[in-house]
């Protein structure tokens, strides 16, 4: 049976590596191997492994089923729709879906062929655990796949990084995680699923933004979507589900933040959204400061208008759009300061992933720009170490200069 | 190796029949990778690199065109697959190409790199210029 597995997982090494070839070769063309590129937000398949978080659990009852059985659909509540377009986007062996693996040598394989240097990975399917209607069942996964991620992925490689799960709907939990493993080596913070009902605004949350805040950590909001939630129901291809219901998520829990005047609470606790693209953030600004001006009596912790701590917010960049005048995603970028606040994501292996060149080519950036958003912003975030080889690239640029 | 032919390069990529009705042979033709189609028959030749972001569009399905027909009164007639029109969709994020112009379904001012392609005596041609 192991080499069964080792064969499909030499054949799975060997397509996906040809596969990327075309990444690589975009990479080589721009020299993006010369300076750091940090990747926000990329995904393993928790799932393939499920079975293995069963040590990790320490919920007498949710264990067991996890050394049972571990099925997915049986703790996850799931995520209807079809990403790949009916097969025609896929990785890898012919039609492997795009929801990925959890091969850490591939995993790696795969940034090089991208010149990441850095990545913070997250979940994929546990995206929305925040609306199991059992708390235990959010808690008992949580404190697993934080403790699985560090011990079976941030130990194996210190290239990787995590922001990890916090169990938001339980926040003494959430805040017992944060003492539990917030000094783990490869920790860069902690996250909260965006897909979720919660009052992030209640005095029993404060806890947490103190800790974080008083640690360095910051606090990342990752949004996705729930087809069977809310208003999208209403939708009836999954191309409109992703359009709206990415930012939709993100603007909800980020709406209630700014509102609420949790950064004049936190003044120096760092807010990151991530995968929403860029178009919907000053959209939201605008209609906050709007609807601010006229109703600010709702809203009297602000010292100033929502648009002005949402430009101190950090927000990562996939999946980019693709405007037909690229003046228009020029003004996206001075409105959100885009060249200090923006966090470049690929979000692989998922279907819409973007590679470091849909941000190098932004004829509209300056060269320190480009740079800042594919990795000095996050380098400086998450405080991560210089690596030699761009430390030598950069002597070499300063020597023939 | 290719043959200098005025100013392009003519490359012999393999034979006719080699390459799969609605499938492909990939071919490197100097710098360049091209993805050499076979569809009702005719053949079509691109360069092996998506217009969106490098990616590896000849590595994709050849697909039938999804439509949706309308019947009177604006009514839907529901998807079906044509059996007539065909796309190459790359398998990266599945933009998708008319196999008979290069052209992107959505956005036809995005187009593929296309080279001429051709048959002679049962080998297969194409002039990368």
């Amino acid at each position: 049976m192991s080499e069964r597995r080792t064969a499909q997982a030499e054949l799975l090494h060997d397509r996906q590596q040809d596969l990327l070839a075309n990444a690589e070769h975009e990479a080589e063309v721009r020299g993006l191997r010369d300076f750091p590129i940090v990747d926000v937000d990329c995904h393993i398949l928790e799932t393939v492994k499920f079975r293995d978080l069963a040590p990790y659990i320490d919920h007498p009852a949710i264990k067991r089923v996890f050394e049972k059985y571990a099925v997915p659909g049986m703790v996850l509540p799931g995520s209807v729709g079809d990403r790949d377009v009916a097969g025609r986007i896929f990785r890898g062996p012919e039609h492997m879906l795009t929801s990925g693996h959890a091969d850490l040598p591939l995993f790696m394989r795969e940034l090089d062929a991208m010149a990441i240097d850095y990545a913070s990975i997250f979940p994929t399917p546990m995206l929305s655990l925040g609306l199991h209607p059992e708390v235990e069942m959010e808690v008992a996964l949580a404190r697993a796949y934080n403790t699985w991620v560090c011990e079976e992925w941030l130990a194996r490689d210190d290239r990787l990084k995590a922001m990890l799960y916090l169990p938001f709907n339980d926040p003494e939990a959430s805040l017992a995680e944060i003492e539990r493993m917030g000094d783990r080596p490869g920790v860069c913070g902690f996250m909260v699923t965006s897909v979720r009902k919660v009052p992030l605004y209640h005095n029993r949350y404060m806890p947490i933004y103190a800790t974080l805040e008083e640690r360095g950590l910051p606090l990342g909001f990752h949004t996705a979507v729930q087809w069977r939630d809310g208003p999208l129901e209403q939708l009836n291809r999954f191309l409109s589900v992703h359009a709206l219901g990415f930012p939709l998520h993100n603007m909800i829990q980020l709406t209630n933040i700014v509102v609420n005047g949790l950064p004049e609470r936190f003044p120096k606790l760092r807010w990151i959204f991530f995968e929403a693209g860029v178009y919907w953030i000053p959209f939201v600004a605008a209609r906050l400061d709007n609807s601010y001006m006229m109703r600010a009596s709702e809203a009297p912790i602000l010292q100033r208008k929502p648009s002005e701590y949402m430009r101190e917010f950090f927000y990562s960049t996939q999946p980019i759009e693709w405007p037909e005048k690229l003046d228009h995603l020029e003004t996206v970028f001075d409105m959100i300061a885009g060249e200090t606040q923006l966090l470049y994501a690929s979000d692989w292996p998922h279907w819409d992933f973007d590679l470091p060149s849909q941000i190098y080519d932004l004829p509209f950036l300056s060269e320190q720009g480009r740079r800042n958003i594919l990795g000095r912003n996050a380098m400086d975030l998450f405080g991560l170490p210089e690596l030699p080889q761009h430390m030598a690239a950069a002597a070499a640029a300063g020597a023939s200069a | 190796m290719g043959e200098t032919v005025g100013e392009t390069v003519r490359y012999r990529v393999g034979t006719i029949e080699e390459i799969p009705e609605k499938g492909v042979v990939l071919s490197q033709a100097g710098d360049v990778q091209v993805g050499i189609f076979k569809v009702k028959g005719k053949l079509y030749a691109y360069e092996n690199r998506c217009a969106h972001q490098g990616g590896p569009v000849c590595r994709g399905d050849v697909v039938g065109r999804f439509e949706e027909p309308l019947g009177e009164g604006g009514v839907s007639l529901g998807l079906v697959e044509s059996n007539e029109r065909f796309d190459i969709a790359c398998p990266w994020h599945g933009w998708e190409y008319d196999i008979e112009t290069g052209e992107h379904i959505a956005d036809r001012t995005i187009k593929l790199r296309s080279f001429p392609v051709y048959e002679e005596a049962g080998a297969v041609y194409v002039d990368v210029a």
